[in-house]
């Protein structure tokens, strides 16, 4: 530690820490405006000029490190004239348009320029003009704003890992963008908006449509990837204007992805349910609640007079919160039905009696950054928690590896190690062979008998071998991370066993990746055949999602889902809903999808509208109160849920706030912590049994993943929304199939058909088709996995 | 078919990336992209002396650097061209050293053999004339730069002379 003195007081500081941060530690302004904690220094907008005693001119406190004895001013005449001069040089080509500039009122440049500048400028020459280019659906630029700090640019280079930005030109030239017109395709790109100090980057979608001032501002929680993003609503008399990140080194930093950012679009999208719907007599109605939950109850209750409980299904979505999940299996546990799901996307329980007690990251986000190794399997992790690869890019900057074993070679903005693509149906066998390769330098005795006997049948070469020496030193720490792609595969038990000896050889430590905001959560709450709340063993096991809809039951309660779009088979799910006697659908939208087969339509209130806890992957709790009031008559679905139960005169449906649902289940999980730890069966040999003809390989896109951000229009026009459809193949599968010169192909599954655009991707393997689920394009297909086949169509 | 583009449409001419592999080789093997002058430089001269946009994606590709990184090194330099140029660039200083010592003059004679301004090519794609910044040649003021030749301590009857040349070259 060096002592140091600013402005007359004494300082501790590590030796070599930059000025400013010292200063910021201590509550020392000093202005600045191409300084950002996050990124690189550039020291290139001199703002942050102080004196240092011995120097015989301002020093950049940015770019100064300390040392033993070191005398710095910040406010002496010599620090504030040159504030005053850098301001006034500033200020000469900046425009003078802030009544109409939606930074006015949060601007770091008016700010810094009241508190630091001089109150007139001795310019008076013409000022600079730049022309705007687009850069996308989700940035206004307004270049002739902007004063060269280059934060966005070090953004896109250093956070992004996508040099997407730069300075083109010199000297009075010298302009920010993309030099040639296109948009930015970031997924994190949004925060460029936060880090621009004046107003040439703007939210493009609350453009013009709130002053600064008017807004207020309430917490939340992010309610997509499985990190839970803290952020920050804007609010302007009840109406949500724009969402910004709220700081939380521990889970997001200072970030916000782009998704977490601009969903809140779909609050206001024009399909809002914002009235209880009921159909009577073939004919829909809107009515009012008392009506609405009266026919409901009687609905079901109709139901399970003809048949019995059993007979009711219960699905929701994992982006519902805790209160709500915890509710809604206690309602349907209470009418007497174990069938209860939310695991919409999975397709292979088979192992669900041994999974851990909620699908968590095993270590806390920030640690992630200390995994030496990190194997990923079955994940396009940048799409699908953007900010946890953010972590890992962190990681492999600082020199530790990421490996993967993925269906598609996905781009990762980082270098990865090593890596192995391999189509779905080789999956197992790849995983199972890398550990047989990774056994040969281990003792027998790690692995039990049968598994050394399972493996000896297994052959590997030099690819797998390459994986497993990645993976091979004892001192490192190592993780194993299970995606999106890995929970969904249809032997998703195999692969979770094969991770689970991967770590057995290894020492490593297993994670998921859990889908969606709550999916941790739903675990926890009890949505599940198979658990209660806390993970308490169901007394009956009831259907998982996927029987729940091939059976075919008489009555349904969704809670927050598009079941054709959600489901792992959407062709199944709408045909089986539709047979059924009754349906009570507690939605915030009203699509004619959902009047072909709901009986009540509940409108419920979106996460920006209701209280509510989501657990993250590293099992935190965050809850949050609701920032605007539900649109028209929406209600909290956890009131809605009370009012049920009570219908139903279930016990203990008395709530008088979600805190108290929380609290009892908060009581009820007690001290439980998760344990990855796996347990696994094996089988006794593993099938080798070849695919023939094209394989189907399914994801979910970054902006298709839940009701909210298929209903944002500006995440819809974006780079990765684009990109995100048709059938994906590879140049040497469309030859074999003759696909040339055609635009479109005709893509059946069984007696399923769509008709895609055919889009040459090179990520795709071989006999295999890329195909995109959560949208009405590949709706008609059916199950994510499979055969399908291709044909060219003639224009 | 769509294709994912991910490879730039245009490809660099196989003597340019011979040649642009031999600066490649001056610099550490992680950093190929210090050779990002050199290869502007190659590509432009084979290239009638300007660069077009997918050119540079392709010097992009061919260093693996963002096209970005390469817009922002081919517009900072002032002797990278972004629009044709005529057979002879005519690169008049008017920096202090050239202005004391008449580099107005200079200009103005250039502007009225040539009859067209700064920045502009003669209809004939024969000169271009252009105003650039010190060339490091003060003792010689005023100076000018045609190609790879400085003409120095210039005089109205000395650029008749130099005109006169290369339009017979």
């Amino acid at each position: 530690m060096v002592t140091i003195e600013i402005d007359g007081k004494p300082y501790q500081a590590e030796p070599n820490t930059m000025l400013i941060d010292v200063a910021d530690a201590n509550g020392i302004d000093i202005p600045r405006f191409c300084y950002h904690k996050k990124l690189s220094v550039a020291a290139s907008c001199r703002m942050c000029l102080v004196e240092v005693e011995k120097a015989p001119k301002p020093l950049p406190a940015c770019a100064t490190p300390v040392s033993e004895g070191m005398k710095v001013f910040t406010r002496s005449t010599k620090a504030l004239t040159a504030q005053k001069a850098v301001m006034e040089f500033l200020l000469i080509n900046h425009p003078l348009d802030c009544p109409i500039c939606d930074q006015g009122g949060e601007c770091e440049l008016q700010d810094v320029a009241v508190g630091y500048g001089k109150d007139l400028s001795r310019y008076h020459d013409a000022k600079r003009v730049v022309f705007d280019k687009n850069i996308g659906p989700l940035i206004a630029t307004e270049m002739t704003r902007c004063i060269h700090c280059t934060r966005c640019v070090r953004f896109a280079a250093e956070i992004a890992g996508v040099q997407e930005l730069g300075a083109t030109g010199r000297g009075e030239h010298m302009l920010i963008g993309t030099y040639v017109e296109k948009n930015v395709a970031s997924e994190l790109s949004g925060n460029i908006i936060d880090l621009c100090p004046v107003g040439a980057l703007t939210a493009k979608p609350s453009r013009f449509s709130a002053r600064a001032w008017e807004l207020q501002q309430h917490d939340g929680i992010a309610p997509h990837d499985a990190l839970g993003s803290n952020l920050h609503f804007h609010i302007r008399r009840n109406q949500l204007i724009r969402v910004v990140p709220k700081e939380n080194e521990a889970i997001n930093e200072v970030w916000l992805s782009d998704r977490d950012r601009f969903s809140y679009q779909a609050i206001t999208a024009k399909d809002r349910l914002t009235q209880p719907m009921i159909k009577k007599d073939g004919n829909w109605q809107t009515t009012d609640w008392e009506t609405a939950l009266a026919f409901a109850t009687d609905g079901l209750k109709a139901v399970i007079a003809k048949q019995q409980a059993q007979a009711i299904g219960t699905l929701a979505s994992p982006t519902a919160t805790v209160e709500e999940l915890y509710l809604l299996q206690k309602l349907t546990r209470g009418i007497g039905s174990p069938n209860i799901d939310h695991r919409l996307r999975q397709i292979d329980f088979s192992d669900q009696d041994n999974a851990p007690l909620y699908p968590a990251l095993g270590c806390a986000i920030a640690d992630v950054e200390n995994s030496d190794v990190t194997l990923i399997i079955g994940s396009h992790l940048r799409k699908e928690q953007p900010l946890l690869n953010h972590r890992l890019r962190k990681a492999t900057l600082q020199g530790n590896k990421v490996v993967l074993v993925n269906p598609v070679d996905y781009e990762f903005n980082y270098p990865i190690a090593a890596k192995m693509i391999v189509p779905p149906s080789d999956l197992v066998n790849a995983l199972a062979s890398i550990a047989h390769a990774l056994s040969k330098n281990r003792p027998k005795k790690i692995l039990s008998k049968e598994t050394n006997a399972l493996l000896a049948k297994i052959n590997f070469n030099d690819a797998h071998k390459a994986i497993a020496d990645q993976l091979a030193a004892h001192d490192q720490r190592f993780t194993i991370l299970l995606g999106n792609l890995a929970t969904s595969h249809p032997q998703f038990a195999l692969i979770r066993a094969f991770a689970g000896i991967i770590a057995q050889l290894t020492g490593a430590q297993i994670g998921y990746l859990p889908e969606a905001a709550n999916s941790a959560g739903a675990w926890l709450a009890g949505m599940l055949p198979h658990r209660q709340a806390a993970g308490e063993k169901a007394n009956t096991v009831g259907y998982d999602a996927e029987a729940m809809l091939a059976q075919g039951l008489a009555g349904y309660i969704l809670l927050g889902l598009e079941p054709e779009l959600d489901c792992y088979d959407g062709v199944i799910a709408l045909q089986t809903l539709q047979q059924a006697e009754f349906v009570v659908a507690i939605t915030a939208y009203h699509t004619p999808t959902m009047e072909s087969y709901a009986n009540v339509l509940l409108p419920m209130a979106t996460f920006a509208e209701t209280s509510g806890t989501y657990i993250n992957c590293e099992g935190k709790w965050q809850s949050f109160s609701g920032a605007i009031s539900p649109m028209g008559e929406a209600r909290p679905a956890w009131k809605i849920l009370r009012v049920l139960g009570n219908l139903f005169d279930i016990k203990g449906f008395n709530y008088v706030s979600s805190e108290e649902v929380r609290n009892e289940l908060r009581t009820l999980v007690g001290d439980k912590t998760v344990n990855n730890h796996l347990q696994w069966q094996l089988p006794e040999h593993l099938s080798n049994e070849q695919i023939k003809g094209l394989q189907r390989i399914t994801e979910m896109s970054i902006y298709t993943t839940d009701s909210l951000v298929r209903r944002a229009p500006a995440l819809q026009n974006t780079v990765d929304a684009q990109i995100a459809t048709g059938a994906h193949l590879n140049i040497h599968t469309a030859n074999a199939l003759k696909l040339n010169g055609h635009q479109q192909v005709e893509v059946m599954q069984g007696d399923n058909r769509a008709t895609l655009a055919v889009v040459l991707d090179e990520r795709v393997p071989d006999n295999c088709v890329l195909l995109y689920a959560g949208q009405t394009a590949t709706m008609t297909l059916g199950a994510w996995d499979g055969t399908i086949s291709v044909t060219g169509v003639s224009a | 078919m769509l294709a994912q583009q991910k490879r730039p449409a245009t490809s660099l001419a196989t003597e340019d990336c011979a040649e642009i592999d031999r600066w490649i080789a001056r610099y550490p093997a992680d950093q190929k992209q210090s050779a990002v002058m050199a290869a502007l430089r190659i590509v432009q001269d084979s290239n009638g002396g300007w660069l077009t946009t997918e050119l540079m994606d392709a010097i992009a590709d061919y260093l693996e650097i963002p096209p970005v990184a390469v817009y922002e090194v081919a517009t900072f330099y002032s002797m990278y061209e972004h629009k044709p140029v005529g057979k002879h660039k005519v690169c008049v200083c008017t920096n202090i050293s050239c202005q004391l010592r008449g580099s107005d003059e200079i200009v103005d004679h250039f502007k009225q053999k040539l009859g067209v301004g700064l920045g502009e090519t003669t209809p004939d794609n024969q000169f271009t004339l252009k105003e650039v910044e010190c060339l490091g040649a003060c003792a010689g003021a005023p100076v000018i730069q045609i190609g790879r030749q400085y003409h120095e301590h210039l005089t109205p009857e000395k650029i008749d002379e130099i005109l006169a040349t290369l339009a017979t070259s």
